[in-house]
């Protein structure tokens, strides 16, 4: 059966002891595409992530991967990265990589000749006799994402992936991340990061108290956030003026005979009205929308549901 | 591979390659060889030097009284006091001073060395003077002191123990004490180290953070397992190493170093029996073949081997528990103290049950998993009814079974929990309620 989702988390409700960690969430990540997870801390994710593991038990819903209810096989179809993850100290890179490896189902040759081509590609080689406890964070977290792709899963789940990465490893990632999904491979990670977000998500569901909030792709999501806010670039020797009410015109900046400005459109009426107003009055330079990043959004969604 | 497999692999290969291991496994054989091998060595050796002994006896009772013994000679001088004992404290000699006594028995003496004198010395100055002045008062009352001597007996008891079936053994009282307090000290010892290894191997994964990593590809329970199951591989391998390595120190100090003569007296030294053997005139080889034929060794063995892994996978698997539940080396106290009470209270009952074996208290802790390893260890050298072994055995396999299936609970909750103030509720909630 030919899906269109990898994988899809229905309806997922769980209850501790003391409190609602998912209320009816849902999400639906399309194939070969990367999706964020997003929320403020507490708010569930890395539970609905362990339940898609089957490292927790809903109480509630279901979760399908590729149509089919989830179960302990798939496991070794998933590449797992936790929030709290770690390596055993005392322990080889090499050795502890293959051990990772073979837990995942890898036999061992399998699992040398992919970790070499990982090594050699990330330049760590070396490092193979080497113990742990001789790295730095930096340095074991390549380590860790390198095993969590090694056996090449269709589905990848991130936990907070750049954290304890130095700017230039987070653009090594980002590379590897969307080679990973250009490869094939279905990516769903989880960050505070919402630059990134911008950058990797094709799309975004966004968990607040325990309840999905948004859910899409990312374009989408940020059109029904817009505010129908425009910045223009006119050449003009002096200001221009709009029907009040309709558009509300704020300029921000000038260069002798070019003015900048920002321009909101009330009333029903659309760009074009706006553009036909101003071509009468100035030579229009530039014309652009302006739509809300993924942090504006995120922080007026959690914010105003706190309130 | 099976992944379980992989995982008591890792656990084994990682704890027999470090150092500790290798030390432990070392110095343990080491230690009971010397106890075996020691004291006749020790022995040998104190005895190997010569010693004189000067005698001024101003009684004159005890003039020939004293004789050569093996490196112990004693001769008498008549000189001045000040002066001969100077000239036998600088020769390196002891000197013996008996101060007449004008209205007294004399009782008191004085020995004079550069040197802490030795037990022997001592003891056989003071029984020759003892049975010097006791003659002399026997005699003063008239009576020979030769008919007293004749009326002694020696009396020889050996107890039989007689088995089911009507076999007929003979059982030898101090040998098996020994036995019994070695074999439960030593299962609690196994039980302890090991399983807090496990505890140790659990926390470790934990404050790491690599347990999520893991239980991403295998089950907790797995995982768990795993451990345990490889860290009961490690115990075994000492077990055995110590066994074998004992086996040959004692072994090669028997063949190379002691003579024939001297053999006996190693295993002599264990066995005041041998004492009265010589003098009733058996053999001491055949009362040594007895003993240890009235010993089931194979029985010890297997005994020990299963108390061992039973024990350990009861303890090991609660505290397997612990190690997930807590976040800090320094809250497992609080959590230890409670689970080894019952190991603790079968130890501190070893007087009780070795002198009582088949009390009904001994019955009872030997039945009961959680102190069964131990006690039912203690009981089995003085020969304990099958019945009763077997009805121990199979409450033990049912003990850990079901603390392993609790513990297994607790584990897979408490090894994702960080921070979190772990209390006996808290961990009551995870073993209720589905995680």
């Amino acid at each position: 059966m030919d899906n269109k989702y990898t994988l899809q988390a229905l309806n997922v409700s769980k209850n501790y002891v003391n409190h609602k960690a998912l209320d009816d969430v849902s999400i639906e990540v399309p194939n070969q595409s990367i999706f964020g997870l997003l929320g403020p801390n507490g708010a569930g994710k890395t539970t609905l992530i362990r339940i898609i593991n089957l490292i927790s038990v809903m109480d509630q819903g279901k979760v399908m991967l590729n149509g089919n209810p989830i179960n302990t096989k798939d496991i070794a179809n998933i590449g797992y990265l936790p929030e709290e993850r770690g390596l055993y100290k005392k322990m080889k890179v090499g050795e502890q990589a293959v051990y990772l490896a073979q837990l995942k189902g890898m036999s061992r040759r399998d699992a040398i000749k992919q970790l070499n081509y990982w090594f050699e590609k990330f330049e760590i080689s070396s490092w193979w006799n080497k113990k742990v406890e001789e790295l730095s964070k930096g340095m074991a977290q390549k380590v860790q994402f390198i095993v969590t792709v090694l056996h090449k899963p269709d589905l990848l789940i991130f936990d907070e992936p750049f954290s304890g990465f130095d700017p230039i490893n987070v653009n090594i990632l980002k590379e590897e991340i969307i080679n990973l999904r250009d490869n094939g491979a279905t990516i769903i990670f989880s960050t505070h990061n919402m630059a990134s977000v911008e950058e990797l998500c094709d799309n975004i569901a966004l968990i607040n108290n325990s309840k999905t909030v948004l859910n899409g792709e990312i374009n989408e999501v940020k059109e029904k956030f817009k505010d129908n806010i425009f910045e223009i670039a006119y050449k003009s020797e002096s200001k221009i003026s709009l029907t009040p009410g309709n558009y509300n015109l704020e300029e921000t900046k000038r260069e002798r005979n070019i003015h900048y400005a920002n321009v909101k459109i009330n009333n029903g009426k659309v760009p074009n009205d706006l553009i036909s107003e101003i071509i009468t009055q100035a030579e229009i330079v530039s014309f652009n929308e302006i739509l809300p990043s993924i942090n504006d959004i995120f922080i007026q969604q959690v914010s105003s549901n706190q309130s | 591979m099976n992944k379980i497999l992989l995982i008591i692999r890792r656990e084994y290969i990682s704890r027999v390659r470090k150092k500790s291991f290798l030390i432990i496994t070392i110095i343990g054989p080491v230690l009971m060889a010397a106890m075996i091998i020691l004291p006749a060595y020790i022995n040998d050796w104190t005895e190997a030097t010569e010693k004189k002994v000067a005698v001024m006896d101003e009684t004159g009772w005890f003039f020939e009284k004293f004789k050569d013994q093996d490196n112990v000679e004693f001769y008498h001088v008549f000189g001045d006091f000040r002066e001969e004992k100077d000239s036998a404290i600088t020769n390196g000699e002891l000197f013996l001073y008996i101060p007449k006594t004008e209205l007294n028995i004399p009782v008191n003496s004085e020995l004079y060395s550069t040197m802490q004198p030795g037990l022997n010395i001592t003891a056989y100055i003071k029984s020759v003077m003892k049975n010097e002045v006791e003659n002399k008062k026997l005699l003063a009352s008239g009576i020979d002191p030769e008919i007293i001597r004749s009326s002694k007996v020696n009396v020889n008891l050996s107890t039989i123990r007689v088995e089911d079936g009507g076999i007929e053994k003979k059982s030898n009282t101090e040998v098996e004490v020994g036995l019994a307090a070695f074999a439960g000290i030593l299962i609690y010892f196994f039980i302890f180290m090991f399983g807090v290894q496990v505890l140790k191997g659990v926390m470790e994964e934990k404050s790491n953070r690599i347990v999520e990593v893991i239980i991403s590809s295998v089950k907790p329970f797995q995982l768990m397992l795993g451990k345990i199951i490889g860290v009961a591989f490690v115990g075994l391998t000492q077990f055995l190493l110590w066994i074998l390595l004992t086996l040959i120190i004692v072994g090669t100090f028997q063949s190379g170093i002691f003579t024939g003569e001297n053999e006996l007296q190693i295993i002599g030294q264990n066995n005041e029996l041998l004492g009265n053997a010589k003098e009733s005139g058996i053999s001491p080889m055949v009362i040594i073949n007895e003993i240890i034929g009235g010993i089931d060794i194979k029985v010890m063995m297997f005994s020990f081997i299963f108390y061992f892994l039973g024990g350990y996978l009861l303890y090991s698997s609660m505290f397997a528990a612990i190690g997930g539940a807590i976040d800090h080396d320094t809250d497992s106290q609080q959590f230890m103290f409670p689970v080894s009470i019952p190991l603790v209270f079968a130890i501190a009952l070893t007087g009780v049950i070795i002198e009582q074996p088949d009390s009904s208290l001994a019955i009872w802790m030997s039945m009961i998993p959680f102190t069964s390893p131990i006690t039912m260890m203690m009981r089995i050298p003085f020969g304990v009814p099958l019945w009763q072994i077997w009805t121990s055995v199979g409450l033990l396999i049912a003990g850990f079974l079901l603390t392993t299936y609790m513990a297994s609970k607790i584990y897979k909750t408490g090894i994702l929990m960080y921070g979190q103030k772990v209390s006996y509720s808290v961990i009551w909630k995870w073993l209720t309620n589905k995680y």
